[in-house]
């Protein structure tokens, strides 16, 4: 089923939850909104499930108007972050209970609930604990009977509230991938709340990055991770540091150096600030170009596989973050205090009327 | 509670020496045995005294006998109004925001706050003769006061919070998730509600209810002023006992009372157990979180 939201607007209180999000989300895609706390993608998403109701704008479902159906006849699975599994019920009571609440003429009968039910165990790999109780499961395996819950209506969306958000990181990597798997399994429409880039570059089809309500940028993990549209993204996506300085007439001059900006040729003398991935600065012992800057190395950390090295600006002009490779690092042979030379490979330059 | 297991593992560290815990111990149980354990031998021995026959006759005095059945009656009301009451100003007051919500949590806990004589006053000044309902409710020749109404009426505010009070706190720290999970999986109100809600409050109920029924039976102010003490008509157990000693019959007085002091014991093992379940229950909650 394909989601089409239209016009959005949610306020609570004097605070602005939701301001004019436009959103399609095609049939059979997992899309995942990515953004920080309070920016709006769980109202987004209860708002879709029909747990909120918008203040103005319109939920389309296969493009007829869902806005004022109840959340009983959407038809969604909704998997929440504290897995708000019935406590006083089995794994299996849980698994069963959106089929045993049918009404009676579409209800299934009690050897088909129980098949049903055992599938989906067996979907979730818990099939021999079908009798605990959630209060006897780990986080991981309540999270996945939570989604072997909402799936076992058949429903026509499913909808995930920061699902990995309370479990630790070997757990949520394992699950994740899982449920990538399984989204390519059963191929139905998701969409899923997160704030862990990492989280939304690795299991989804489409990232949609939101920020103080609005929808900053939307697009596959490695257009918004290399073509950020705006300094929020260029912010919240991966490491990033930031020069200030001024445009002119397509150039930049930054922090000592200068970089080309083809986006403000006809920009004039404008406050600009530049920014730089911090796997997008060189360093080298010796000057290569006229764009390489001076600095010195103020502490060395090595954080799985890159080593992050912290330079000071000669100058005095701040501190730039380099993630450098093993590799090149082993090569470089830096230490504390070292004289050496910086020089970005990629700078996107925004002017000042952009605020994070 | 005294706990051995903590306090052995805390002796140690503990800096005052053991003479002192044991002590403040004996203190606390001297205190207990001398205000709470001897007054209720005392009772028990008081109607006794003259032998389990004179005991077993005190009590089915006819009108010892009307006593315990209008009591029976008016917590048998009581009760199953305050839980209808108390369960759905909780599921109001912890699953949604409107306005006056604080209004109506102070408004619940209001007959805590008033004196039970005052309680019962209040349905005096409306529906009493010189009340303002009095004259009309006259003509029509409708009792209230001095009557079982008002005594069910007065016991009934007496007692409303006890339900009430004890939901919302259970239901706040439970909040919406499960319901909301119900609902998406296209169960309807009132199946979220005896599905959902209600498995994961029934202890929080059972406790409130059984402090309500101690409460509807064994009160006395409120349904003191509103009873006018007609015998075998509308007194309750507390007034008989109180006009039976009044009576100087001490040993019926007694007799009577210890039913109420068997309903403070039945009352507080029950409670006991409620508790643990409770306890039981939230730390599930926790475990989940």
């Amino acid at each position: 089923m394909s989601i089409g939201i239209e016009g959005v607007n949610k306020n609570f209180g004097a605070f602005a939850a939701l301001s004019n999000v436009n959103l399609q989300v095609p049939s059979g895609e997992l899309v995942a909104l990515l953004g920080p706390s309070g920016s709006g993608k769980t109202s987004l998403l209860r708002i879709i499930a029909g747990l909120e109701m918008p203040d103005s704008g319109r939920i389309l479902f296969d493009g007829e108007d869902a806005t004022r159906r109840q959340v009983q006849e959407r038809k969604v699975g909704f998997v929440f972050q504290h897995y708000a599994l019935f406590r006083h019920m089995t794994v299996f009571d849980n698994i069963a209970f959106g089929l045993t609440v049918k009404p009676k003429k579409s209800r299934p009968a009690k050897e088909e609930i129980r098949d049903k039910v055992y599938t989906l165990l067996k979907l979730i790999q818990l099939e021999q604990l079908s009798d605990r109780y959630p209060g006897q499961l780990s986080g991981g395996q309540r999270q996945r009977v939570a989604l072997a819950r909402a799936l076992a209506v058949e429903p026509q969306l499913l909808l995930l509230d920061e699902p990995f958000g309370a479990l630790d990181a070997r757990v949520r990597l394992e699950l994740r991938r899982w449920l990538r798997r399984l989204h390519d399994e059963i191929h139905v429409t998701s969409v899923f709340v997160t704030h862990d880039q990492e989280e939304a570059l690795e299991v989804a089809d489409r990232i949609v990055v939101m920020n103080q309500g609005r929808i900053e940028q939307q697009g596959t993990p490695s257009e918004v991770y290399d073509r950020p549209a705006t300094p929020f993204v260029y912010d919240f996506l991966g490491n990033v540091n930031l020069f200030q300085g001024r445009v002119h007439e397509g150039t930049a001059p930054q922090g000592g150096m200068e970089h080309s900006s083809p986006e403000h040729t006809t920009t004039s003398d404008c406050p600009a600030v530049g920014y730089v991935r911090t796997h997008d600065i060189e360093i080298e012992r010796l000057p290569l170009d006229p764009s390489s800057i001076e600095a010195e190395v103020r502490y060395i950390l090595a954080v799985g596989l890159l080593v992050r090295v912290n330079l000071a600006l000669a100058g005095g002009d701040g501190a730039v973050e380099v993630d450098l490779s093993r590799e090149v690092a082993g090569r470089l042979k830096l230490s504390v205090g070292d004289k050496v030379f910086a020089r970005p490979r990629q700078v996107r330059v925004f002017t000042d009327d952009y605020q994070i | 509670m005294i706990s051995d297991k903590n306090g052995k593992h805390n002796g140690s560290k503990v800096s005052e020496p053991a003479w002192v815990r044991y002590l403040l111990l004996a203190a606390a149980l001297g205190f207990l045995a001398l205000f709470l354990l001897l007054p209720l031998a005392a009772l028990f021995a008081q109607a006794l005294d003259k032998g389990w026959e004179a005991y077993l006759a005190a009590l089915h005095e006819p009108d010892t006998l009307s006593a315990i059945g209008l009591t029976l009656l008016t917590a048998g009301l009581c009760v199953p109004i305050n839980l209808f009451f108390g369960m759905v100003a909780a599921w109001a007051i912890a699953k949604f925001s409107f306005p006056g919500k604080s209004l109506l949590i102070t408004l619940i806990d209001l007959p805590f706050s008033v004196s039970p004589v005052v309680s019962g006053l209040i349905y005096v000044l409306i529906f009493g003769l010189q009340g303002w309902l009095g004259p009309w409710l006259q003509d029509r020749d409708i009792h209230i006061i001095f009557a079982v109404p008002g005594i069910v009426l007065a016991t009934v505010f007496v007692t409303c919070p006890f339900v009430a009070r004890e939901l919302i706190p259970l239901m706040e720290s439970q909040g919406r998730d499960e319901e909301e999970a119900a609902l998406t999986l296209g169960a309807s109100g009132l199946q979220t509600f005896f599905r959902v809600t209600f498995p994961n409050i029934k202890w929080g109920v059972l406790y409130g209810v059984i402090l309500c029924n101690a409460r509807a039976m064994g009160e006395f102010g409120a349904v003191s002023v509103v009873s006018g003490h007609v015998r075998g008509s509308t007194n309750t157990i507390p007034l008989q006992v109180e006009i039976l000693y009044n009576e100087y019959n001490y040993q019926a007085a007694f007799a009577v009372a210890s039913l109420l002091a068997l309903l403070a014991l039945v009352t507080l093992a029950l409670k006991t157990v409620a508790e643990w379940k409770i306890q039981q229950d939230r730390s599930v909650t926790e475990n989940e979180r």
